[in-house]
């Protein structure tokens, strides 16, 4: 089966949330003083991430790892284009390390666009409330996926952190297409329904 | 433009998690790129991604951090956001090589990496515009002109993203070329094609 370990408060929430916290401060000072330490921070911050994600597709440990230092390398190289509140720090680097392992591990075109590509006023500040409120959508998130039941957590990760389409999910759990989707759309909704007041 | 026919739910979440087979994600992206509604679902669902990536367990380090590059090169290239619709036709419309398949009705295949078929479709008014088989997902997202069928009318932007057990059967409008980006989950099968190609649309 599939293990799958969101937890709402324990050691991993609290991670999170203090990553939360620094990152911003760690883009702003790649973006504006192009400043080494903070790439290090940021690397030993989130590289660790990025490479287990690349492993639970089937790279290699050192592959792995290559596409963890890519991944952080780009955000080096990006960091002037990436605006807070558009999608946090943490969803702009899934983003780059997703579409990586479709170039890199799939060897397919990635078509997803980066959240940055997606900002209809680029180099427009970012009001304040703004950022409280993405801080606010990605505890929602968290807390809807913490309360999935089973099947359709199991159904979520497979196809976030394992790359498997609905077909794929189907053989592997070895239901019917439908059922996976309909797993997936409910999953969704509720997810959905928690982030409903801060459009 | 005012989309109707959208992306259905599992298919964006699949598309923002980078699991949807690689000629359904090119129309997925084709539609978010047209689509503020969709555009603004896949933005909520890459948080899923980033919250699950946070909650993995830390594999070990086994080098030390990279060095960071001199300059940091502001805006560097790479992974560039690109508009799908561009870098799948180019010129554009006009500049297709379209290969005539039946009365009316013309195609244009385009090159994957992976599994599947994507495929441009251009239907004169009135005819039938293929299935490429009901093996798997299909999408097929209109680009000009318009398709008609039991589920309804579907116009440039709009997607027709339905379950495999839905029979359905698009024609072309009568008032111009419909040309359509239509991808499949698994090989074409063009069985049965050529006797649908020779019906006209009769209205429904």
């Amino acid at each position: 089966m599939v293990s799958l370990s969101i937890t709402s408060g324990a050691d991993a929430g609290l991670l999170a949330r203090a990553l939360r916290g620094i990152m911003p401060d760690l883009l702003r000072r790649i973006a504006e003083q192009a400043d080494p330490a903070a790439f290090r921070e940021l690397y030993q911050a989130y590289g660790p991430r990025v490479k287990a994600y690349m492993m639970r597709r089937g790279a290699d440990a050192a592959t792995a790892e290559d596409l963890a230092q890519e991944t952080l390398l780009t955000v080096w190289r990006r960091a002037s284009l990436y605006t807070e509140g558009k999608g946090s720090a943490s969803t702009w680097i899934f983003a780059i390390a997703r579409n990586l392992r479709i170039d890199r591990l799939r060897r397919e075109v990635p078509w997803q666009e980066l959240p940055e590509g997606r900002l209809e006023q680029a180099g427009s500040e970012t009001p304040p409330d703004e950022v409280v409120a993405e801080k606010e959508r990605q505890v929602r998130v968290r807390a809807a996926l913490a309360t999935l039941p089973p099947e359709q957590q199991a159904v979520v990760a497979l196809s976030y952190l394992e790359g498997l389409s609905h077909s794929e999910i189907a053989h592997r759990l070895r239901v019917p297409v439908g059922t996976i989707k309909s797993r997936m759309r409910i999953a969704y909704q509720k997810i959905r329904l928690a982030l409903e007041d801060l459009q | 433009m005012t989309i109707t026919h959208h992306l259905d739910d599992a298919t964006l979440m699949s598309f923002a998690a980078g699991a949807l087979p690689e000629g359904l994600a090119a129309v997925a992206a084709a539609h978010v790129a047209l689509c503020r509604r969709c555009r603004r679902e896949v933005a909520a669902l890459d948080r899923v991604g980033a919250a699950l990536v946070a909650d993995l367990s830390p594999a070990r380090l086994d080098r030390p951090e990279p060095a960071a590059p001199a300059s940091s090169g502001r805006g560097a290239r790479g992974h560039e956001p690109t508009d799908p619709l561009a870098r799948l036709l180019g010129g554009g419309l006009d500049g297709i090589r379209w290969r005539w398949i039946g009365p009316g009705v013309w195609h244009c295949p385009l090159p994957l990496a992976g599994e599947g078929t994507l495929n441009l479709i251009k239907a004169a008014p009135g005819r039938a515009v293929p299935e490429h088989g009901h093996a798997g997902s299909e999408l097929t997202l209109v680009l000009g002109g318009t398709l008609r069928d039991v589920t309804g009318i579907y116009a440039r932007g709009d997607v027709a993203d339905l379950d495999e057990e839905i029979a359905h059967q698009p024609f072309a409008g009568d008032e111009a070329d419909c040309v359509c980006l239509v991808a499949s989950e698994k090989p074409a099968q063009f069985r049965g094609l050529l006797a649908r190609l020779m019906r006209p649309w009769h209205g429904m």
